[in-house]
């Protein structure tokens, strides 16, 4: 299966082409341009330099929310597009579980934080564990061969939500497990994280830090192995927020103004 | 023996402001299917388009509204020549979708992608309406976010000799209806308003004239003396008549329109005037309009009104000619929020 991965929900604009267990292609730029501008040109740099015949792609997968609400909208429409243009379904991958995904076998816990401004963050909490283990559990002495293959599933142990930096650090310390810490939010929110976290944590390194396509498009084949798939017209981002005109109404309702 | 010329099909998307639409041409000219999915209904609860909730609405919509119109042409996404996309002005999230989902979508069907100024695809809806209507001419396009005298020298040559120094006309419209109570959007309302009761004559609202150029336009003294106006007699406690302050508020506008679109194309020697956007469906402007130019013996054009609201067929006529003469958009295309007539 041929994905073509997109997450522009942060900082950066990543793309990445994909097939079945192969990373053919990734290009991730961090840089002040804005997404609208590089994203494009960057799919077209895989496309030429991997000789890529767009209309053997099998599907789209863009990170869908939250992020950047400009952000979200121009992956999500150059996803759309590309899926209505090559008639193609679209994977939605929450931009929390790419950036996780990222840690993949990790034993610590992984805690991505997105920099949400007013104070908050964009954060789940997940764990990896063991989806399977091959069935010989009999006691041997280790020899070549008897490595026994492990097969990680993600779990949720926080559901992504958008909440204040101190609610996401109560809940790690109230698990009192190490911590990954990644995502843009990490950066921003260092020394904060440094003053209150409780448990041992560290902080992913830059190449896991911000968002990969090449995650996005990774996680993208699972989903799609169970047949989460959505159609060009179906997919809309998931922003964790409502826009400030109806956060307002909806105060002014709530308070009976 | 004679070849005939290969027709050539636009698919047009717009997403500039609060409607998202997408329209397929044929040579510019011909309209096989216009879409226009409107949200008006979704910010008349807040009293005029709030960005975020139009852009919100438009990557909702965008696949659908080119679906269908790509479907209701009768023709499939292949068979078009060549995709355009209104790239300003206009708020930038909003155009950000369709700049995106174009750009996205000529890139997955390998079409040439070419980005229109929307001032310019409202000037082309006159082609729309009028098949034999050809350049050059002078235009006047006024709607909620645009108040220009544009002359129109050639197909995509156009310069800009008069533009508003404040509100735009339309703009001006939805803070008086605002101000008497109509709600949004304040044009259609005060029209429907005016037509039925209030007298154009009944209050002596200020024509602004501003220094520099003659062309240019100020509609936001005359909103303010609007507004004092009210404010006064409420402090006094009287009722005001809401028709007749939205009918001398509405003669006022279009009498400085009229004013300097004949006075425009009288100066550089037009015969053609041509209306264009969503005012140019006010009832009044186009009755004053088509009695002062048959007073001066300039031919009047003014679209439907399907087609002077923001649609995707305009669009799809200036891309038409756009492509026509080369024009090509790489795939670094952005949004231009404040992109200016002309400029590129």
């Amino acid at each position: 299966m041929k994905i073509l991965a997109i997450d522009s929900s942060g900082l950066v604009a990543t793309v990445a082409l994909l097939e079945d267990e192969d990373l053919i292609a990734e290009y991730t730029v961090h840089y002040k341009k804005t997404h609208s501008q590089t994203l494009l040109p960057m799919l077209d740099q895989i496309k030429s330099m991997t000789e890529l015949d767009l209309k053997t792609v099998d599907a789209i997968a863009v990170a869908s929310g939250p992020g950047s609400f400009t952000g979200l909208r121009i992956g999500s429409a150059t996803a759309k597009g590309l899926a209505q243009g090559l008639n193609k379904p679209v994977i939605e991958v929450p931009t929390l579980e790419g950036l996780a995904w990222q840690m993949y076998g990790c034993s610590a816990l992984i805690c991505p934080l997105m920099d949400a401004r007013r104070d908050q963050v964009y954060t789940g909490i997940y764990a990896f564990v063991p989806a399977r283990q091959s069935d010989d559990k009999t006691e041997k002495k280790a020899a070549p061969g008897d490595g026994v293959s492990q097969d990680y599933e993600m779990k949720c142990l926080m559901e992504g939500t958008c909440c204040l930096l101190p609610q996401v650090v109560r809940k790690l310390n109230e698990m009192g497990e190490a911590v990954v810490l990644l995502g843009d939010g990490a950066q921003v929110y260092r020394e904060k994280l440094k003053e209150t976290l409780t448990v041992p944590y560290t902080f992913a390194p830059a190449h896991r830090r911000l968002q990969s396509a090449a995650a996005v498009g990774a996680l993208a084949l699972r989903y799609a192995a169970q047949g989460k798939m959505v159609s060009c017209y179906e997919h809309k981002p998931e922003y964790f927020r409502l826009s400030q005109a109806e956060r307002e109404r909806q105060e002014a309702l709530h308070h009976g103004t | 023996m004679q070849q005939e010329e290969k027709d050539i099909l636009i698919l047009a998307i717009e997403s500039s402001c609060d409607e998202t639409a997408a329209s397929v041409v044929r040579n510019g000219r011909e309209i096989l299917s216009n879409v226009i999915a409107s949200q008006i209904d979704l910010h008349t609860l807040y009293g005029g388009v709030v960005p975020e909730i139009a852009s919100r609405k438009h990557i909702e919509k965008i696949n659908q509204v080119i679906g269908q119109a790509v479907s209701q042409a009768g023709v499939t996404l292949r068979d078009v020549d060549a995709i355009a996309v209104t790239y300003g002005p206009g708020l930038v999230g909003a155009l950000l979708v369709g700049v995106s989902a174009a750009k996205a979508l000529a890139f997955a069907l390998d079409k040439p992608l070419v980005g229109v100024h929307h001032i310019e695809g409202h000037i082309c809806a006159n082609y729309l309406q009028y098949p034999d209507l050809e350049p050059p001419f002078m235009s006047l396009v006024v709607s909620g976010g645009h108040s220009h005298l544009v002359i129109v020298r050639d197909y995509g040559e156009y310069e800009a000799i008069g533009r508003t120094r404040d509100d735009a006309a339309g703009e001006a419209f939805d803070k008086v209806a605002r101000a008497i109570g109509l709600g949004y959007p304040g044009g259609p309302k005060i029209d429907k308003l005016v037509a039925k009761e209030g007298n154009p004559d009944a209050i002596a609202f200020p024509r602004a004239s501003v220094g520099g150029s003659v062309y240019d336009f100020s509609f936001s003294g005359l909103k303010s003396a609007v507004l004092n106006y009210l404010n006064e007699y409420s402090m006094k406690g009287i009722e005001v008549n809401r028709a007749d302050v939205a009918a001398s508020f509405q003669k006022a506008v279009t009498d400085v329109l009229v004013a300097h679109g004949i006075q425009g194309a009288k100066d550089y020697g037009f015969h053609k005037l041509a209306l264009a956007g969503g005012v140019a469906s006010n009832t009044a402007l186009r009755k004053a309009m088509k009695e002062a130019c048959e007073r001066e013996g300039i031919e009047f054009y003014y679209p439907a009104p399907i087609l002077c609201t923001d649609n995707a067929a305009m669009i799809g006529s200036a891309g038409y000619y756009e492509f026509q003469k080369g024009v090509r958009s790489g795939w670094d295309l952005n949004a231009v929020p404040n992109l200016k007539l002309g400029e590129r």
